[in-house]
């Protein structure tokens, strides 16, 4: 009942609008067309022009002052602080050349409106004037190109060798990651077609290097250390993005990628810094893939080296935590992979160890 | 149908020419308006067509912009419509949102801002501009809009599945969009998808091929290519783009439905889904992403052109000016074009592309902003000492040109592959392309509606309600899309069907409230629109033949063009179309059609030359001219 008087109420209302619209209409065919070539509003719209460009800038500079805390995520990490210069000298750059030009191109809008009498200037072409504004763009943005060039060209260059290698592996909807362990420090081989619901990751286990292996739902990276993310993903285009360390870079199917940083502030620095003890990094996906795209995160820990090295210790081997997986080790290998794995002290370690306590 | 006739001309302002044009091709109700070959019949079916496509397009988005402005809105209302994609809990479907997304964005690309726009005024004006009865085919041209209307059909009929249409985006990266098992909208959904556009990609290439040979061969007597109105230039110039780059394209999906219909492994590889490792290897989902965006960037030029074309051709009559520098507008064009092909990649920075490629699509892909600089800045100087009238299609040009400054300068961030690290795929992105590429091209569509409507239906459209619709949609348009430079900046991931998940997009619920009333204003706008323009076409005041005074062929037939456009003969061109306010003049305007030996208190030196060819030269030069 209430939505049938709706109804009516909206239609009687455009019946009012037609019906205004028609009057006024008639009123005009009766004073007579003026021979004018413009309407009587014509002028009115200069002025509209002028106070939606003033109103309008004026927002805009407000809203980017007094929310720049809202709207600037900080920084933390090394790359971060050059992509973001760049950012923000192509901002200054381009807020002035768009200011100029809004200015200016509104202005004209205003100041050359019709006027019964006045008669346009002649002025198809001035060679000069092009020859300036195609110069001045090119300079301006060579200069961006160069700068933008430069922080692309080391951010995409090869990590180094002593870089924490930690692979993060997509699909819907969930991100894992593998750590090399800390027995090898090496990722051990994998290959899709061994994928199982336990063995997520399609561990290798004929490679020596997967035995100590272990899987996080959970990405802990040192701080200041260069981490070097191998990114991969099971069934659809993921994306990798953390949005306070700059990083950004897709999970194919297929092909796997990479990308390499150095985060400057722990968890702990982050929240101290913004104020908020409850604060976490977070990854997230940005490449559609399906029904959960907006729900796959993961949280992020950045810790101090030592502490980080701490955490890598008291996680357990994939392989411990799946001891039925042995049997696929060949049996060359099944006393290593015990070994390497935690499954079985090593006889040789215990004096190393017992130095490190 | 056309035929070439060799003759001698005699006559000095006008061919001669034949008697039988006069004689009208009546036909029945089926052959005039339905399976029409007459190009502006046809013009107004891709017109018809595209306002339809508008109205779903944007009511998609008014959807989906609910559930991102109003997350805890309840939708049961929409239950009448939608059914089971609303949830119990009276909320939409994330499935659902996906494909409202990618329908939105396939259907507003293709179906609106090329069929819509370079379809309609491409087969409009171009016979007209240059002065020809018709299109070089008449019955390709028909084609075209036939396969554009059963690209439209499939296309619909795919919202009616149960599985839902497409829903991996409208750039529908594999593996999402080949695996039903990934999305339920890449099962039939996908399937109608990839023919419907099938069917438009020949719908485009049979009119494009209609559009150059048009303008190449059929041009009037006088009307050289640099007498050419930039419109037609710009229509030129998208035909050339889109024969170039759709039927790569049509590669990319043969191969996709190849791999989706019949095993192989084009662009799939390594995959586990389901519970079971796919047979694929070998192939790149990336591979997919180059050919996509080999066709995709030209696109967007496809979109724009003719929207740059229209309103350099509506800024100049109502501002009572030349265009600033018509060669550099042409080059501008020209240079657009040609770049458009070498900088697809930038779409694709964060790929794991080798980076090297990276840093050379940066490198061209910001040169492209220098053209696009001097376009604008030609603009404003045209303006400059005009005698401005704005009248709703000026409106619609000024607000194109602050779109495309606003939205072309935030390309330069994205174009810079550092900067794109972190605004890939974030709502900067999405601010960026709706404002440059979106809503001036949308703007440049409704510009051309309101100049060209008088010549389409003979009658005006209400100036008032044109200047209402154009200050709202104009302050709706920025109320939409500005504050998404905000979002974007703070990192929002686009295509999300809600932020709170994370800590670091929680927030902003407030602007993207804003941007969502804005945009169900926005869409409510239109109706003004609509209502003016189908008002208009039956009780609109009756047209002259020439209502903004502009200097262009058109505006030289009468006030309802029949078939054949010209009662009489072809008028012949003797200048270029910008001849407003020129020094001496009777009036601020001089037709094309009108000689220089007619104007001689306004010729410039080298004009008073031309005289002589008028006279003397032309007599008894052969004249080829296509006709009926």
């Amino acid at each position: 009942m209430t939505s049938l008087i709706i109804g009516l109420g909206v239609i009687l209302i455009l019946y009012i609008f037609y019906l205004i619209f028609r009057v006024s209409n008639l009123v005009s065919i009766a004073k007579g067309r003026k021979t004018d070539r413009v309407d009587e509003s014509n002028g009115v719209h200069a002025i509209l022009f002028v106070v939606f460009m003033v109103i309008s800038l004026g927002v805009f500079f407000w809203y980017s002052y007094t929310f720049f805390d809202d709207y600037t995520l900080p920084i933390a990490s090394e790359h971060a602080v050059k992509t973001d210069s760049v950012f923000w000298i192509t901002m200054a750059v381009t807020v002035i050349a768009f200011s100029i030009i809004s200015i200016v191109m509104f202005i004209f809008v205003y100041k050359y409106q019709y006027k019964e009498g006045n008669r346009a200037k002649f002025y198809p072409d001035n060679h000069y004037l092009e020859l300036t504004w195609t110069i001045i763009p090119a300079i301006v943005l060579a200069i961006l190109i160069f700068t933008g060039l430069r922080a692309w060209n080391e951010i995409t260059s090869p990590a180094s060798k002593e870089a924490e290698v930690i692979e993060v592996v997509a699909q819907q909807f969930a991100w894992t990651a593998r750590y090399p362990g800390i027995k090898d420090n090496e990722l051990g081989k994998y290959n899709f077609k061994l994928i199982d619901p336990i063995n997520e990751f399609g561990l290798d286990l004929s490679d020596k290097n997967s035995f100590d292996d272990f899987k996080s739902l959970e990405l802990h990276l040192p701080k200041g250390k260069e981490v070097l993310l191998k990114i991969r993903a099971k069934d659809v285009i993921h994306s990798v993005f953390l949005p306070h360390f700059r990083v950004k870079m897709d999970a194919v199917p297929g092909m796997p990628t990479q990308f390499k940083f150095v985060a400057t502030k722990t968890t702990q620095e982050m929240r101290d810094e913004i104020g908020n003890q409850n604060f976490n990094y977070e990854l997230a996906c940005t490449e559609i893939c399906g029904r959960g795209h907006f729900s796959m995160k993961m949280p992020v820990f950045v810790h101090e080296e030592e502490e980080y090295e701490q955490w890598k210790k008291t996680q357990e081997a994939w392989l411990k935590q799946n001891p039925d997986y042995l049997k696929k080790v060949p049996a060359a290998l099944q006393e290593a992979a015990m070994i390497k794995a935690g499954l079985q002290e090593d006889p040789g370690n215990t004096v190393a160890e017992n130095e490190v306590k | 149908m056309a035929t070439t006739d060799i003759h001698t001309h005699l006559d000095v302002h006008h061919h001669d020419d034949h008697s039988h044009d006069h004689e009208h091709h009546e036909g029945n109700f089926w052959t005039k308006y339905i399976f029409s070959e007459d190009h502006k019949v046809i013009g107004k079916q891709f017109l018809f067509t595209g306002i339809f496509w508008a109205l779903i397009g944007g009511t998609l988005s008014v959807i989906f912009r609910l559930q991102l402005g109003f997350p805890d809105a309840n939708l049961d209302w929409l239950r009448p419509i939608l059914g089971e994609w609303i949830t119990g809990e009276g909320k939409l479907d994330p499935e659902f949102y996906l494909a409202l997304v990618t329908m939105h964005g396939t259907i507003m690309v293709f179906f609106v801002l090329t069929a819509g726009l370079s379809g309609t005024f491409s087969n409009f004006l171009i016979p007209l501009q240059i002065g020809a009865r018709d299109m070089a085919s008449g019955f390709m041209n028909m084609l075209s809009y036939w396969f554009f209307f059963l690209a439209s059909v499939i296309m619909f009929i795919s919202f009616f599945l149960e599985t839902g249409p497409a829903g991996g985006g409208w750039t529908i990266y594999p593996p999402l969009s080949a695996l039903p098992q990934a999305i339920k909208g890449s099962g039939t959904g996908m399937t109608m998808w990839l023919v419907s556009m099938a069917l438009f990609i020949v719908s485009q290439l049979l009119g494009g091929i209609n559009y150059i040979t048009t303008v190449i061969n059929l041009r009037t007597q006088g009307m050289s290519f640099t007498r050419m109105p930039l419109t037609i230039w710009s229509f030129f110039f998208t035909a050339i783009i889109g024969l170039l780059s759709f039927p790569v394209l049509f590669a990319a999906a043969l191969l996709l439905i190849f791999d989706r219909s019949f095993g192989t492994s084009f662009y799939l590889s390594d995959i586990y889904i389901g519970g079971e490792a796919l047979p694929h290897t070998g192939g790149s989902p990336i591979l997919f992403q180059h050919l996509f965006w080999f066709l995709g960037h030209p696109e967007v030029y496809i979109v724009l052109l003719p929207a740059l074309g229209i309103s350099s051709e509506i800024i100049a009559t109502n501002s009572r000016k030349p265009i600033f520098g018509y060669k550099a507008m042409i080059g501008s064009m020209l240079f657009i074009a040609i770049l458009s092909f070498i900088v697809w990649a930038h779409h694709m920075f964060v790929t794991g592309m080798n980076p090297f490629l990276g840093s050379i699509f940066m490198l061209l892909t910001l040169i492209i902003a220098v053209p696009s600089a001097v376009k604008i800045f030609n603009y404003v100087t045209t303006l400059w000492k005009g005698n401005i009238r704005f009248t709703p299609a000026m409106l619609f040009s000024i607000g194109l040109v602050s779109f495309f400054l606003t939205g072309g300068i935030t390309g330069i961030f994205l174009g810079n592959s550092a900067i794109d690290i972190q605004l890939h795929d974030t709502y900067f992105v999405v601010a960026h392309f709706h404002l440059v590429m979106g809503s001036a091209s949308f703007f440049g569509m409704l510009a051309g509606i309101y100049h060209w409507f008088p010549k389409m239906f003979g009658r005006m459209m209400d100036n008032r309600l044109g200047a209402i619709h154009f200050w709202l949609t104009f302050v709706g348009v920025y109320l939409v899309f500005f504050p998404m430079h905000y979002i974007g900046i703070a990192g929002f991931p686009r295509r999300y069907y809600s932020w709170t998940n994370f800590d670091t997009f929680n927030g902003f619920f407030d602007l993207n409230m804003l941007v969502s009333i804005a945009a169900i204003a926005t869409l409510a706008a239109q109706f003004i629109f609509l209502f003016n323009f189908f008002y208009s076409i039956f009780r609109g005041r009756l047209a002259s033949t020439n209502p903004w005074y502009s200097n262009t062929l058109e505006w030289t037939t009468p006030r309802v063009p029949g078939h054949g456009n010209w009662a009489g003969p072809i008028p012949s061109v003797y200048r270029w179309p910008y001849d407003y306010s020129k020094p001496g003049a009777k009036d601020d305007y001089i037709p094309q059609h009108i000689p220089y030996s007619e104007t001689p208190e306004s010729n410039l030196p080298h004009e008073n030359e031309l005289i002589k060819l008028e006279t003397s030269g032309e007599q008894g030069a052969i004249i080829v001219e296509g006709k009926h």
